[in-house]
């Protein structure tokens, strides 16, 4: 087991956002988080990764309590995350906004950084070549220059994974990595997270509006609805859930 | 510093060559009188308002941070210098209220120990700043940082035993000349470029354009912060020195706000982001303050006087960070830097424009 959640409850305010979330997620495993607008599924993903103390509850990564911990020190931990809406360093160069990942394990000192001594030039250009290596895995080494902020949307999406991927996790959560895509993109985007998760060896947590998205490449989904787990088990049960289909359906009778 | 060795030694030649032509060395070259000591002047307020410009860059250009500091890390600069610089006589002429401070009164140091002791005085305070503010984001950040420079400044103020209070000094020896200021201004140039392309300095980048992405990438926030904070602090006591020993005499009202509101308007007008910018605007304001002086004076044209408006250049200069925040928020540089490749492009869509208006074939 890599990641255990044990009843987390996140209360803003008067609103319960989350309650009563339990789920473990085994080495390896693609686990789908489903659920209708405001389901609570990115509070999840906020929760786990320290944005937010739970009001209740405890997180373990591998055994070890992460509960409440600082987002940068889980993300050394070994969990990454992607963003709902796009958060790439925009007027950044595509190459920097890689580096920015790999800067948390720079061994050179800020002293070695100002005189760009031997010692620093060498750990730099290890992390350039590291750097041009990823981009070069996510088929986006030839716009390494341009700024981040210019990318197609697509690219950009692309470009963020691979951002998450450089802090070398074993944890990949993505909150909507196929928003805003039509169909034929989302398969192409669900391909390519399928093959990095070959790659790099990864366990993934992926947030999807639309079931049919992940129904393909999960082994198991999570329906959340209002901040409750209401359906759980692989994407064909799941599917024919009643109350799966209830929450699915009420959604679109008020939309 | 070898990647960029050719370029450094280019630059370091041609402030030589500023220095050498203004000290007088190719004064009869010129042979114009009365412009050597003028041109030195505006040169080596132009190289003190280039290291305040790119440090506090370095914070709200580069690190996002909105610090409203400057002013109080330069006063601790400026305090520092002089009390380390001045001699035993020339201290007790100045302290004839409350007496110096014993190890003070008989501790003189040469220049450049003085100099690089201010810097890093005004840093150590930056750390008791930063630990309480840069906790604080946005308007919350520039209000605690404006605040505490104030606390600084009353400090200063009233501690009269070392600053001799509202007095201010007086005597502070003129070690300054082109050397020390255009020499600091590279030296901080070099050292702010060096640092913002490293790893450090893509840290510092991703914070301002992402905090909560930069956090999640494992990048310490409140770490980062408070280098930033701690360098830029370091140049603007190092920059408070300057002036200290520029001027010759300083007391705490020379280290209000305006004195900040004037080295931001520099970084907004250069540019949030660009260390060319900065330098550019560094002179520009520079030349331009001198230049509003008349506004200040009283004039006499025959029967008629026109009296001047003591504190019109800060009204003038306040109109004109509006103007430039709404009309040109990006500044002359965005956040670009000031290249060879980027002159020549210009250059190029110039010539090519003529040509297209004279009519000729492009
Ligand atoms: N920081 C916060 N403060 C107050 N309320 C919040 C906060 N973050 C989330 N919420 C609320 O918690 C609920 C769940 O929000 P969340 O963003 O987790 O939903 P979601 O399932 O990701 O929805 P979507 O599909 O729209 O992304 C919503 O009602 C939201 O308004
Ligand atoms: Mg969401």
């Amino acid at each position: 087991m890599i990641l255990d959640i044990r009843g987390m409850k996140m209360q803003f305010g008067g609103l319960v956002a989350v309650n009563d979330f339990n789920l473990s997620l085994e080495h390896g495993e693609l686990v789908g988080l489903i659920g209708p607008n405001g389901a609570g599924k990115t509070t999840v993903f906020n929760v786990i990764t320290g944005v937010y103390a739970p009001t209740e509850g405890a997180i373990t990564l591998e055994g070890r309590d992460i509960t409440g911990m600082r987002p940068d020190l889980v993300t050394r931990l070994g969990i990454a995350r992607t963003f709902q809406n796009i958060r790439l360093f925009s007027r950044m160069s595509v190459m920097e906004n890689i580096l920015v990942s790999l800067h948390w394990r720079l061994k050179s000192g800020v002293f070695d950084a100002l005189t760009q001594n031997g010692k620093y030039r060498a750990e730099e250009a290890s992390m350039q070549s590291r750097a041009m290596d990823l981009l070069a895995r996510v088929n986006l080494d030839g716009v390494a220059d341009s700024p981040a902020g210019s990318l197609p949307y697509g690219s950009q999406r692309r470009l963020e994974i691979c951002r998450a991927l450089a802090t070398e996790p074993k944890l990949l959560l993505l909150d909507e990595p196929a928003a805003g895509m039509n169909p034929a993109e989302s398969i192409e985007l669900m391909k390519f997270i399928g093959r990095i998760r070959e790659e790099f060896g990864l366990t993934i947590l992926l947030i999807e509006h639309q079931m049919r998205v992940v129904m393909g490449i999960s082994e198991r989904i999570v329906v959340l609805d209002h901040g409750v787990i209401i359906s759980r088990g692989t994407p064909r049960e799941v599917s024919r859930d009643p109350r799966v289909i209830e929450a699915y359906l009420g959604v679109e009778k008020h939309a | 510093m070898s990647r960029h060795l050719k370029r450094d030694l280019v630059i370091l030649v041609c402030v030589a060559l500023v220095v050498a032509w203004a000290n007088g060395d190719l004064k009869d070259l010129l042979g114009i009188p009365g412009w050597q000591s003028y041109a030195v002047r505006i040169i080596n307020m132009c190289a003190i308002n280039a290291v305040l410009a790119l440090s506090l860059n370095l914070v709200n250009g580069f690190t996002g941070q909105f610090s409203l500091g400057h002013a109080g890390f330069m006063a601790l600069g400026a305090y520092t210098t002089a009390l380390l610089t001045m001699d035993m006589a020339a201290k007790d002429r100045v302290f004839f209220m409350t007496p110096l401070v014993e190890p003070l009164r008989n501790l003189t140091l040469p220049f450049l120990p003085a100099l690089v002791l201010a810097g890093i005085v005004a840093g150590l305070f930056s750390l008791l700043v930063g630990v309480p503010a840069l906790r604080l984001r946005g308007d919350y950040l520039g209000i605690a940082t404006l605040g505490f420079a104030e606390i600084i400044r009353l400090i200063i103020q009233n501690v009269r035993k070392v600053t001799n209070g509202a007095l201010g000094l007086k005597g502070i020896p003129p070690v300054v000349n082109l050397w020390w200021t255009l020499g600091s201004a590279f030296v901080c140039y070099l050292m702010l470029r060096n640092f913002l392309a490293s790893s450090y300095g893509r840290a510092f980048k991703s914070i301002r354009e992402n905090e909560t992405a930069a956090q999640a990438m494992g990048i310490d926030l409140f770490k980062h912060k408070l280098l930033s904070f701690f360098i830029s602090s370091f140049w603007a006591g190092v920059g408070g020195g300057l002036l200290a020993s520029l001027l010759t005499t300083i007391d705490p009202v020379q280290f209000k706000f305006p004195l900040t509101f004037q080295v931001l308007l520099t970084v907004v007008l250069g540019g949030m982001g660009s260390l060319s910018g900065s330098i550019i605007a560094a002179g520009i304001v520079t030349y331009l303050m001198e230049f509003l002086r008349v506004v200040e004076e009283t004039h006499y044209w025959g029967s008629i006087t026109i009296p001047g408006i003591p504190g019109l250049r800060m009204v003038i200069f306040s109109l004109a960070l509006v103007v430039v925040v709404v009309w040109y928020p990006k500044g002359l540089m965005g956040d670009r830097e000031l290249t060879v490749a980027g002159i020549k492009g210009v250059l190029g869509r110039v010539r090519q424009r003529l040509r297209i208006k004279g009519g000729r074939p492009a």
